[in-house]
């Protein structure tokens, strides 16, 4: 792990509290991401890497919590920081891009309020120092005619523009880092790589790094410096974007991979479709206590009954399997 | 947003219509209705003089003439004559109007003054004691029926207390409106506290709240600037419908505090089975519910850009 | 955890006011209405009368059992009387759509358009007093969110596989309609039942109160009020118990109603 991270995160434990004792949603989650660094977490559903993006913003709502582990932040732990500190960094030097743009805008608000508002939390702007930052703020997602789209509301825009309009709110305040939870996932598909291609552009030009999650393995290989993939609540492989895609080590990332449709790949002789993992995510509550991808791994062994460890491969990497490639 | 508008006046204006002819042919189909109204009056009539009463009033004409004959007079604001006072009714109705609007007026400002912040803030604190109790407020304020409220406040404030007067309209001062307001502000508070706690509720577990929340603002204003308004968007439409069935429990209001408007002038004309009152009374009714609707529909296009622009 | 407490109170109410109601008889010390005798005449709760007596000397005890079973058939009457027309036109509607769907479309926001005493009392100048009356007045003007909600059931339901498969294996609307939809779709409409028997018996006792509906000297919670206003200064026991057995059986069925729709819609939160 490299030290000038600008995020640090330690054992981080997110817990389902309800009634009865707490319900493990991640384990122990550990991972840095540098300055500037395009840092990939990638997925299925319900692995709990949303809910880590919201803990880092802190917008855990209850009945999830963190429960244990540090996140430290520019050198700063985000679990000790007081509200207010919390509300200044916040949208400010973190901020975050959600999945839907349909319901992420505000409805009853023009987006121009939408972006100036940005300028008047973090820069104490007002009204009209707020709006023409605004209209720039379009500018630089490529909005035409942002004098005149910074009047419109949310519904008179298309999907793939509110997601700009969501871009530049996020970027508004230049952040140190940008949390970025499935952002084209909701979107054309047309749009979609335009779509990545701008927040990575301009979070180049800003320094801004990326955290980019997503169930698209393809997608956060091809654009990320480094790749965390989770399963069940775990970080079951960290590694350089290049090799989890050539040499993937953890039975499940090879999975991932082999399920990927690949241009120019013809289907292998025999190989009538393209492979799948069989069997399902655990639910929270009945995460198995070994390996917790053993149930559905074609490697397992008696060995797997028990928790694996993180083992270090060669720069950095890590898998959790003992039986890893 | 030109559309729109046109579009609901249309339709009040087609509801207009149907009500009019509804209220003519209800009361126009049952014979004998005017021979009943003298009876219910105890007023020996011989059948001459019967027949020559329907004839002046023009009853034994074939319906569309008479059914012509009362839209004519719509038209010009003619809702016939009483047969109880042998008044217009248009006259008889003009001073109650304004009682029973100032009535309706007090007691939704009570219910919107009370069931509001109640709503809000027991979503603000779901699962607290005032959350409890809002929703205690809210399941028996619905339950209560307003005549044994009004009966009890009369007998709190009136006759234990002697703080207001019991019942009528005095000389159209405050003190009279008071505990009629609130018996008919009790149900439709209770139904605004929990309309607008459910708003509230879903308000806050909309995704723009978390866009809000991303953005590091205070509570204080993600409240302000985000939650009130799209939650008050949702209320608004239950606000309308309040105010205009309002003339219907005031129905019972008035004539248990002996308000001087439209519900006591309906009930005392059915009562005397007075045909023409009836119809222009459940007419005016009618009118303005459709007016409420409209203004809420007017009121909708200035705070929801949804519809504004569509 | 608490639309189960709506569920158990509202029930409780319900069934215990069934079974005073059921009981009367039995329970009644005196007869509600043969027991007149102005010697007794508003004498203050007692050991003789332990709610008081009214300006004709009746046992408001009594009374206030026997009203409960005008109350609770009235409520049911009309109530099944308004779910058989919005279940019929709102099936139909929902089902056949077209220019029949329009025409009870607009037919129920018309009658959503007119308070519902209002309508009822207008009813009632037409037909005269008496029970019949009532019961046609107020069976004939709460029906529209019966049909609303069967409406909208059948508009999400008639896609689904049970009622094609019902309809390609030949069976007539009526059936399909009737033995198909309609149990499908019960759940909402026991909730919107349930609350329509609580406001029909607070219509009834609306009209009774203004002397327009059950004809005195029957029993009638709502009749018993009318005459309370006069003697409240004198005789507030006159005013306060009968409309305490009300404002309980209302508040029963509300709560039932609440918690049936809880529990038949966990997700749900709470909005009419």
């Amino acid at each position: 792990m490299n030290g000038d991270g600008i995020l640090d995160v330690q054992d981080l434990s997110i817990s389902l509290i309800g009634e009865g004792a707490p319900v493990g949603a991640t384990d122990k989650v550990s991972f840095s991401i540098g300055r500037g660094e395009v840092f990939g977490l990638v997925g299925e559903s319900g692995c709990g890497k949303s809910l880590c993006a919201l803990a880092i913003a802190g917008l855990l709502r209850a009945p999830m919590a963190v429960t244990g582990g540090r996140m430290m932040f520019e050198g700063r732990d985000l679990n000790t920081l007081t509200p207010s500190a919390l509300r200044a960094l916040r949208g400010n030097r973190i901020s975050m891009i959600f999945q839907e743009p349909m319901t992420a805008l505000n409805p009853l608000m023009t987006v121009g309020d939408q972006i100036g508002e940005m300028f008047v939390l973090h820069r104490g702007l007002g009204a009209r120092a707020a709006r023409m930052k605004a209209i720039e703020a379009l500018e630089q997602v490529q909005v035409s005619s942002p004098e005149r789209r910074i009047n419109a509301y949310p519904h008179q825009l298309s999907g793939g523009m509110r997601q700009r309009v969501m871009i530049a709110i996020a970027l508004a305040c230049d952040p140190a880092l940008l949390i970025a939870d499935e952002p084209t996932t909701a979107l054309d598909v047309t749009i979609q790589a335009e779509i990545v291609e701008l927040v990575l552009d301009l979070c180049r030009a800003k320094g801004t790094a990326v955290m980019m999650i997503s169930h698209d393995l393809g997608l956060v290989a091809r654009i990320c410096n480094r790749v965390a993939v989770m399963y069940a609540g775990q970080i079951v492989e960290e590694r350089n974007a290049g090799a989890i895609f050539t040499v993937p080590a953890h039975p499940y990332t090879r999975g991932l991979v082999e399920a990927l449709p690949r241009l120019g790949r013809r289907l292998e002789r025999g190989q009538e479709r393209l492979a799948e993992i069989g069997g399902v995510v655990p639910a929270l509550r009945d995460f198995p206590t070994g390996c917790r991808f053993a149930p559905r791994c074609a490697r397992a062994t008696a060995a797997c009954a028990v928790p694996p460890t993180i083992l270090a491969l060669s720069d950095g990497d890590q898998v959790r399997c003992v039986h890893h490639v | 947003m030109f559309n729109i508008l046109l579009r609901r006046l249309v339709q009040a204006a087609l509801t207009i219509c149907v009500v009019v002819t509804l209220v003519f042919v209800l009361f126009s189909v049952i014979p004998g209705s005017f021979a009943s109204s003298l009876q219910a009056d105890k007023r020996d009539v011989s059948a001459e003089v019967l027949q020559r009463l329907e004839q002046e009033l023009g009853l034994n004409d074939p319906m569309p003439v008479r059914f012509g004959r009362y839209v004519a007079g719509l038209a010009q604001g003619d809702l016939g004559t009483s047969y109880a006072t042998k008044r217009p009714v248009a006259d008889m109705l003009s001073g109650r109007i304004w009682a029973s609007f100032k009535l309706a007026c007090a007691a939704m400002a009570f219910a919107v003054c009370i069931g509001l912040p109640l709503g809000f803030f027991a979503a603000m604190r779901q699962g607290s004691w005032l959350d409890t109790a809002t929703m205690t407020i809210a399941v028996s304020g619905l339950s209560v029926p307003a005549f044994w409220a009004g009966l009890l406040l009369m007998y709190l404030f009136s006759l234990t207390l002697g703080w207001l007067p019991t019942f009528g309209y005095g000389a159209g001062g405050m003190s009279h409106l008071i505990l009629p307001a609130i018996t008919l502000g009790i149900a439709p508070m209770a139904l605004l506290a929990r309309t607008t706690r459910a708003a509230v509720l879903e308000t806050l577990g909309a995704e723009f709240i978390r866009t809000a929340r991303s953005k590091g603002m205070s509570e204080q204003r993600l409240v302000i600037h985000h939650l009130a308004r799209n939650a008050f968007v949702l209320v608004l439409t239950t606000i309308g419908l309040q105010f205009g069935s309002m003339l219907g429990g005031s129905v019972v209001v008035e004539k248990l505090f002996a308000w001087p408007g439209v519900g006591s002038l309906l009930i005392d004309s059915v009562g005397n089975r007075d045909i023409p009152a009836v119809q222009g009374t459940v007419l005016v009714i009618v009118l303005f519910f459709l007016l409420i609707n409209t203004l809420v529909d007017l009121a909708y296009l200035i705070v929801d850009p949804r519809i504004r622009y569509r | 955890m608490k639309a189960g407490a709506n569920l158990y109170l509202g029930g409780g109410i319900i069934l215990s006011v069934t079974l005073l109601a059921i009981c009367a008889p039995l329970l009644a010390p005196y007869h509600p209405v043969t027991s007149a005798n102005l010697m007794y005449a508003e004498e203050p709760p007692g050991a003789a009368f332990w709610m008081g007596t009214d300006e004709q000397g009746r046992d408001i005890l009594s009374r206030i059992l026997y009203g409960a079973r005008i109350s609770l058939f009235i409520g049911l009457a009309v109530q099944v009387m308004n779910t058989i027309i919005g279940v019929s036109l709102g099936l139909s509607a929902g089902y056949i759509g077209g220019w029949w769907d329009e025409a009870v479309q607009g037919l129920t926001n018309l009658m959503l358009s007119i308070p519902t005493i209002v309508f009822a009392l207008a009813l009632m100048a037409v037909l005269g007093p008496g029970l019949l009356s009532l019961l046609i007045a107020l069976g004939m003007t709460d029906w529209a969110y019966s049909c609303r909600i069967s409406r909208a059931q059948v508009l999400t339901q008639k896609s689904l596989n049970y009622v094609q498969s019902a309809r390609t294996m030949g069976f007539g609307p009526v059936h399909v309609m009737f033995r198909e939809l309609l149990p499908n779709i019960g759940g909402p409409l026991i909730v919107v039942a349930t609350m329509g028997i609580g406001s029909a018996i607070m219509a009834e006792a609306a009209l009774s109160f203004l002397g327009l509906g059950v004809v005195p000297p029957a029993p009638s919670w709502g009749g018993m009020l009318s005459s309370a206003r006069e003697q409240l200064m004198v005789a507030p026991w006159v005013a306060i118990f009968p409309g305490l057995a009300l404002f309980l059986t209302v508040l029963g069925f509300n709560l039932l109603g609440d918690g049936l729709r809880d529990s038949l819609d966990p997700q749900g939160r709470g909005r009419k």
